[in-house]
């Protein structure tokens, strides 16, 4: 299990290169907590400026968060020593967006592949190159694609090969940082079926990063919906798909525009732009784009309420 | 949607065989090779397609900016209005753009200039193709800019781009785009570098411009929910020509080409929750050294023989419904 409790992180805007830039904090992740269980799939979606990478960097250790802290199977990240530290990052590994630039274009896949393995568990070259052989199997690849270059790869294989660059360490978790945008669309269904059958056959729990909200769709479990830097609404995801609690929520799935020409369903326009993070609305961050907002939106800050069993959502509607 | 009366008046655009190829040191890549479409005024026609399929290399030559030496257009007609834009001089071009054709691109970060005010950028344009100077220019300037409902353009025009967000940039390269009243507007994935909610926004704007000055639309895409919800014709590329053209409506219910089929299947649809999409096998083609034949057969569920051997003609499958293909479901007469 792992979990985020309260995490916070805050970026100074004052260091650097800032003339005439006006100093503050920016608050890019701001009181979030969630939980990822083993085997299921979290997709957390939002606009830019959301902080779902943020959470993302958070997981992966790549961040330190300001405040809250992260729990793996009920013991915080602070205080792990050496040994839990080696443990997590072989436990939680990621896929990131671009295969053309997640791959160390003079690294053959061998060493790609290999990188994620601890230099110090005295496993054999011969080992080593057995388990890059059969995880590149794994993900659909030719056993002796380990002595090639990434170039001599397509995108859509290049995803693969960084699939079992994370897959070599036999994770339970896997962060996977918008997997399928940066890959043709005629690629994307081999990539999304890929992810689910490992998923099916290796029992991994998956962190899905998008802001493809039909992707998310198709590999989430739950899904948790960001805005400015908060969590607005979780729940189980087809049923958050279906009756979108949060205006912010029902906002955004009605922008995600359906395959098909007839289905023009009513669309929620949003006026005005995703808040400074800087200088976040006080009260529900949300309230001034809000069509349903009211006048303690801008004064009180709304709790998460179960409204259904399951579903839980930030809004004073509720 | 569909308005009867425009389907009557002569096409503004005829775009007849257009051939542009690439010639490397690989070979010669022939990126766009054979596309033929027409637009009316008013019109949106979608050029969908996969990255490589010639989309934006289209929309390149209509304009004759195809990168040079490598890029050249080798055969075919462009009539604007019934005119060749393929005979005219480099002047005569420079002419036509901006003003008859106008162009809004990918990442509005890249195609306005970070050291100019967006005063001076909008009113470059007036000021070249209308002679405007002085209160009248600045009165046009901030004409355009309010048609793109752009707060504040008062204010707006001694702002620099980055002072701006990602969908106000947009409006503003909208703004110049339409400030001439061009009668084609080429819009090349023009919400790529938006957010979904910022997307709908502009989509609609741009649905209402479209609305109020008539002008046609070819917009490149690589989304089928943007073609669904804004064409009305589309056109599917793919590895540079044109498979598959007709009104979004017949193209989404009765896709005729495998590989239109194929993508309207392997997409996951927001709408429902899919057990397993169907994928399309196989990469797209590399253009330096295409097949004789379809190049979509080596992917193609229904491929036969002669796929192999022969690029399929022209199969009409209702009016203004065509298809390339030899198998193409729902053909009036399959191709001898």
């Amino acid at each position: 299990m792992l979990q985020g409790v309260g995490l916070k992180k805050y970026f100074s805007a004052a260091r650097g290169f800032a003339i005439g830039r006006p100093r503050g904090v920016i608050k890019a992740l701001d009181g979030v907590s969630v939980q990822v269980a083993e085997g299921e799939t979290l997709g957390i979606v939002g606009e830019s400026g959301s902080g779902k990478t943020t959470l993302a960097k958070l997981f992966l250790l790549l961040e330190r968060p300001t405040a809250g802290s992260l729990l793996f199977d009920g013991k915080a990240t602070d205080t792990f020593d050496r040994a839990d530290l080696a443990r997590y990052r072989r436990a939680v590994q990621a896929v990131f967006q671009d295969p053309y630039s997640s791959l160390n274009p003079r690294m053959r896949v061998e060493h790609i592949v290999s990188e994620p393995l601890p230099r110090d568990d005295g496993m054999s070259r011969a080992a080593v190159r057995e388990r890059v052989a059969e995880v590149l199997q794994l993900v659909g690849l030719r056993r002796d694609s380990a002595a090639l270059y990434p170039h001599e790869f397509s995108g859509g294989q290049r995803q693969r090969i960084a699939i079992a660059r994370a897959l070599v360490t036999y994770p339970k978790f896997i962060v996977l940082d918008e997997p399928v945008s940066a890959l043709d669309v005629s690629i994307r269904a081999q990539i999304l079926n890929l992810l689910k059958e490992l998923q099916e056959r290796l029992g991994l729990a998956y962190i899905m990063i998008s802001h493809d909200l039909a992707a998310a769709r198709y590999l989430a479990t739950r899904l948790a919906v960001m805005y400015a830097g908060r969590l607005v609404e979780t729940g189980e995801c087809d049923a958050v798909y279906t009756e979108p609690f949060h205006p912010y929520t029902q906002a955004l799935l009605s922008a995600a525009l359906p395959l098909h020409p007839s289905a023009r369903r009513q669309r929620i326009v949003l006026t005005g732009e995703v808040p400074n993070p800087m200088n976040p609305p006080a009260g529900c961050r949300f309230h001034p784009r809000c069509p349903r907002v009211m006048p303690e939106c801008a004064t009180r800050e709304p709790e998460f309420k179960e409204v259904k069993p399951g579903r839980v959502t930030a809004c004073h509607l509720y | 949607m569909k308005n009867l009366a425009v389907g009557e008046s002569p096409p503004l655009l005829v775009v007849e065989d257009l051939q542009t190829h690439f010639f490397t040191r690989r070979g010669v890549t022939k990126a766009v090779d054979g596309v033929s479409f027409t637009l009316r005024a008013g019109e949106t026609l979608a050029l969908v397609g996969e990255s490589g399929s010639g989309k934006s290399v289209t929309c390149l030559s209509l304009v004759r900016l195809v990168p040079e030496p490598a890029g050249r257009i080798v055969g075919g007609r462009i009539l604007l209005d019934g005119e060749d834009l393929l005979d005219k001089s480099a002047a005569e071009m420079r002419r036509i753009r901006g003003k008859q054709i106008a162009m809004v691109l990918q990442d509005p970060m890249t195609s306005l200039n970070p050291a100019l005010t967006i005063g001076t950028q909008v009113s470059e344009v007036v000021r070249l193709h209308q002679g405007l100077r002085g209160p009248s220019l600045r009165e046009r300037v901030l004409e355009a800019l309010s048609r793109l409902r752009i707060p504040g353009a008062d204010s707006r025009l001694r702002h620099y781009q980055h002072q701006l967000s990602g969908g106000m940039r947009q409006r503003v390269s909208s703004a110049i785009a339409m400030s001439c009243a061009p009668r084609l507007l080429i819009a090349d994935e023009p919400t790529t570098s938006l957010d979904v909610t910022i997307q709908a926004q502009y989509l609609d704007l741009l649905k209402e411009v479209q609305a109020a000055s008539g002008v046609a639309v070819i917009l490149v895409t690589h989304d089928f929910g943007i073609v669904a919800a804004n064409a009305d014709r589309v056109a599917v590329m793919y590895a540079g020509r044109i498979v598959e053209i007709g009104t979004t409506l017949d193209v989404f219910n009765h896709p005729a080409h495998p590989y239109t089929r194929a993508l309207l299947r392997c997409l996951p649809d927001v709408e429902l929750k899919h057990a397993r999409l169907v994928e399309i096998g196989g990469q797209p083609p590399d253009l330096t050294r295409l097949p004789p034949g379809c190049p979509f057969a080596p992917r193609c569920p229904e491929r036969q023989p002669r796929c192999d051997t022969e690029y399929p003609p022209a199969v009409s499958v209702k009016n203004g419904h065509v298809a390339h293909c030899w198998v193409a479901v729902g053909a009036e007469a399959p191709p001898r």
